[in-house]
């Protein structure tokens, strides 16, 4: 990752372009002054920016598909965008780009509780789409930190986690079908509302975490759940990481499938807590959020055992949230540690390392000890369940010479995580952020492979381009 | 990115440090809290957007543009985004910053604003004899019936479009103003603290008598309640509308007239005043002969509810023979600004006979903001209509709420069949009834 890169001045399209942009999407859907384009130069990511040359924001599926075949006839790279929330940089635009977000298309089209299933527009905010399933008695459980403003194709484009990925699964469990913009413009629906369905290649899968470099996803068809009827959330702390991360192997060791085992070390914290003021430990080192769910009796018996556990394991205290609403409160606060943990430093870099959970507690070591060694102020929380760890790198972008300490430790930290098995990304994609970190996991015939698919679908590498990786230059 | 020292030097953007601007580390979670953003969902309408635009401007990558000064006056400055905020971004700070950048690059000019920001934040706002003089002739065109007459007659077409669409909506002025109906010094019978009260502006034209009720329930609750004459504005009218040295000036008067040393607290009961005051150190940072006395006026400053609670007040006794149905909007610059939410509902389930029903949106922005209602009517009857269908949802007959602009904006929404008043106004009245009863 280059330290700052600085939006570089706005390749200007030519006004029959724009002019037809704004035939096919609607004037009003066609942004091009620069006060308009400038807070689109940049996601969710830290210290990543480039300027687009105009932004479409198309009210209709038949309308992203136009532009989209025109911007290929026109060879004009195209970065879809959805809230903008991204946190590998993946809908940072390209250079003189167009950006096409998606969030007027924000209509759920279906419910259909006979089926389990509900369709959407892919601007849909996540969280709507819950809301949605609600009255039903239904519940869609991915929930990313974003999703009161996430959309559901960023989502897929990105197979986003959240807090419910142990016992759930993450986003691409969830979608069992999908219309997508082809690179050529073209329209397709891969899918259906079969449970079984093996005709053909599983196209659906080859779009989810495509981060927009295969298409434009625009419809979703999305799996829903039975809504859990009880949920039981414990707030338990520790003296230790390693008590922490014993107690929860020893929680999964007596076959207990929590929905949600966060942790946050004290520095996130103290973060949170001055944010939310939910009443989280400051003093502890550890700290284990705790969630089960699902029918009455069950929830209160792995309630009582999961408590009993975090003791024998050495918890400080354990504490059970007084009611429904306080549950939430901690689950949001949790939600919002990667924004708290900004309070400290100017900027926040976050990763998110995953390795098979038995090594959870010595990748969060490792961590600590890189931290050390670079004189660096790592926070670090994450998913304890999912072996997915957010090690949050607290510095100063301005400040060259701590930067070039932060790519240090964050190589490292790659490579100790890839040692132990596991991914440089659990569940913000890869982008532009960790586009150097890739072909390190990889071994030459899979990392080919990947660029293979792309040059087969988007043969002038005009959707999203130079995310993820770079294509080889065409050989003449 | 250049070394934060070379940014081109702006004369207010500067004043900042540049730390404020890259607390921003752009996640989004503001984008769902901002009534702008949800209307248009284009980024340049959010908070991170705007504090985009501020940075480039910082940068030196975006002079400070027409289209940079309408985006920050679509702004309400409602602050619902510093709620959200995960990270801790001033944005009051940024946005009265960027909006004085503007007025003093004046890219926004036409003759007829330069009179109109001449003749309110110059004149009007910043003389209180003329404030009341205009107040007065208000009150004797409202009372008179000629406003009546003239709006048969016609005449209102001679007005500029948003002023004729404003004139049925203009607040009725009070008979008698603040310093009538308040001593300059009132003493409890026991008295347990000393505090001073501010009588505001609009407040002190159109809502004398919930200056009074303050008052009386402070006494109520032991506190002595000295009062100055013809206070004036806050200045938060002149910060929030890009005049920062005028703001500066009414801060000074204002401080002025009062013996801090000897008040235990200095009383407020309109939110967006508030909101303002609690920072005049950040205001007069700079001024050697006024900085310290800031610094302590504003650990003084209390919202009414705030301090109520803050001394524990004492719960009225009595029984109504029907219970009102009340519900609470918040005021953007009570919860936002001040993060007082809790205290103005503890006062209003202290009442006898108020049945209390949260208001969904509770915190949602009613459209007032300020003059919004003036410089963007569009949005902000939208917003207005949002209010009172949430309103109407609750069936309640009574909407509390703590700032003038709220109340006038929410009675215009709901029409006269629901009564809307300020909490310590019907704390005020429970005294009372409670006071009758006994006797």
């Amino acid at each position: 990752m280059s330290p700052v890169s600085k939006a570089a001045p706005a390749a200007t399209l030519s006004p029959s372009t724009i002019r037809h942009l704004r035939e096919l999407a609607g004037a009003e859907n066609v942004l091009t002054e620069r006060e308009d384009l400038i807070p689109y130069g940049f996601d969710g990511t830290a210290a990543l920016k480039h300027g687009a040359a105009c932004v479409v924001m198309p009210g209709t599926c038949e309308a992203a598909a136009a532009v989209v075949r025109f911007a290929v006839s026109e060879d004009i790279p195209v970065v879809t965008r959805g809230s903008g929330t991204g946190l590998s940089g993946g809908s940072v635009p390209v250079d003189g780009g167009i950006v096409v977000t998606l969030v007027h298309l924000n209509r759920i089209l279906e419910v259909d509780p006979a089926n389990l299933t509900l369709l959407a527009e892919a601007g849909t905010i996540t969280k709507a789409i819950d809301d949605a399933a609600l009255p039903h008695g239904l519940f869609y459980p991915p929930d990313p930190g974003s999703m009161k403003i996430s959309t559901i194709g960023g989502n897929v484009a990105n197979n986003s986690g959240g807090l419910r990925g142990l016992k759930y699964g993450v986003t691409r469990d969830y979608v069992m079908g999908m219309e997508v913009v082809l690179p050529d413009g073209s329209v397709a629906w891969l899918g259906s509302k079969c449970v079984k369905d093996v005709a053909g290649y599983s196209m659906k899968d080859l779009f989810v975490g495509s981060e927009g470099t295969l298409g434009i996803i625009t419809k979703v068809l999305l799996k829903l759940v039975p809504r859990p009827k009880a949920r039981r959330t414990l707030l338990a702390s520790f003296d230790s990481m390693e008590a922490a991360a014993r107690s929860v192997s020893r929680i999964i060791e007596r076959q207990i499938i929590p929905c949600t085992l966060e942790f946050l070390d004290r520095r996130t914290c103290e973060c949170v807590e001055d944010y939310a003021k939910v009443g989280l430990p400051t003093s502890a080192a550890a700290v284990v959020l705790m969630e089960t769910d699902g029918h009455p009796a069950v929830v209160e018996e792995e309630a009582a055992a999961m408590e009993a556990i975090a003791r024998e394991s050495g918890a400080i205290s354990v504490e059970k949230a007084a009611d429904e609403a306080h549950a939430v409160r901690l689950a949001t606060a949790r939600r919002s540690a990667f924004s708290a943990l900004a309070r400290i430093r100017p900027t926040t870099i976050l990763e998110d390392v995953t390795v098979p959970r038995s090594h959870l507690a010595e990748i969060v070591a490792f961590v600590e000890e890189v931290a050390v060694r670079h004189r660096l102020q790592i926070a670090t929380f994450g998913h304890f369940g999912d072996g997915n760890v957010h090690p949050t790198i607290l510095t100063d972008e301005t400040d060259h010479e701590e930067m070039e300490r932060v790519h240090l430790a964050l190589g490292e930290i790659f490579a100790k995580t890839i040692e132990l098995g596991g991914t440089i990304t659990g569940e913000h994609g890869v982008g532009l952020a960790k586009k150097p970190f890739l072909s390190g996991q990889f071994d030459e015939a899979s990392y080919a492979l990947m660029k293979q698919l792309k040059q087969a679908l988007d043969p002038r590498g005009l959707l999203n381009p130079g995310k993820i990786f770079d294509l080889d230059a065409p050989t003449a | 990115m250049s070394d934060p020292s070379t940014h081109r030097v702006l004369r207010h953007m500067a004043e900042l440090d540049y730390s404020v601007v890259q607390q921003c580390m752009h996640c989004g979670m503001c984008l769902p809290s901002c009534p702008t953003y949800l209307e248009t969902r284009r980024e340049r309408n959010s908070p991170r957007g705007r504090i985009a635009l501020m940075r480039a401007i910082a940068d030196g990558e975006l002079e400070v543009t027409r289209e940079f000064g309408e985006e920050m006056y679509y702004c309400l400055g409602c602050l619902a985004c510093t709620t959200a905020c995960p990270a801790g971004v001033d944005y009051p700070k940024l946005f009265e910053h960027a909006r004085a950048e503007v007025e003093a690059a004046d890219v926004l000019f036409t003759p007829g604003r330069r009179f109109w920001r001449w003749l309110t934040l110059r004149q009007l706002f910043a003389k209180p004899w003329m404030l009341r003089a205009v107040g007065r002739l208000l009150r004797l065109y409202q009372a008179s019936g000629l406003c009546s007459l003239v709006r048969k007659s016609g005449l209102l077409r001679l007005l500029p479009e948003n002023l004729r669409d404003l004139e049925p909506t203009t607040p009725t002025v009070r008979r008698h103003f603040s310093d009538a109906l308040i001593a300059g010094i009132e003493s409890p019978p026991a008295r347990k603290y000393r505090v001073g009260m501010l009588t505001g502006c609009v407040q002190d034209l159109v809502f004398s008598d919930v200056n009074r009720d303050t008052v009386e329930v402070l006494l109520e609750n032991g506190c002595e309640v000295i009062t100055p004459r013809a206070q004036g504005c806050c200045g938060s009218l002149h910060a929030h509308n890009g005049d920062l040295e005028q703001a500066a000036e009414q801060a000074r008067r204002l401080i002025d007239r009062f013996d801090l040393a000897s008040l235990d607290a200095i009383i407020t009961n309109a939110a967006g005043c508030g909101s303002h005051l609690k920072h005049f150190a950040n205001l007069l940072a700079d001024d050697p002969d006024y900085a310290g006395r800031a610094r302590e006026w504003d650990r003084k400053a209390r919202d009414i509810s705030q301090w109520l609670v803050e001394i524990g007040f004492r719960r009225p006794e009595g029984v109504a023979a029907e219970p009102i149905r009340t519900t609470y909007h918040e005021a953007c610059h009570l919860c936002h600004g001040q993060g007082i939410s809790k205290q103005p509902r503890e006062i209003l389930k202290a009442i006898p006979g108020l049945e209390f029903v949260e208001l969904e949106n509770a915190t949602h922005c009613c459209g007032s903001a300020g003059v919004y209602n003036i410089t963007q009517p569009e949005q902000a009857g939208k917003l207005q209509r949002e209010k009172a269908a949430c309103i109407a949802k609750t069936g309640a007959s009574l909407v509390a709420t703590a700032n003038p602009g709220c109340h006038l904006q929410i009675q215009n929404g709901v029409g006269p069949g629901v009564g809307v008043r300020h909490p310590v106004s019907l704390l005020a009245e429970a005294y009372r009834k409670e006071k009758k009863e006994r006797s």
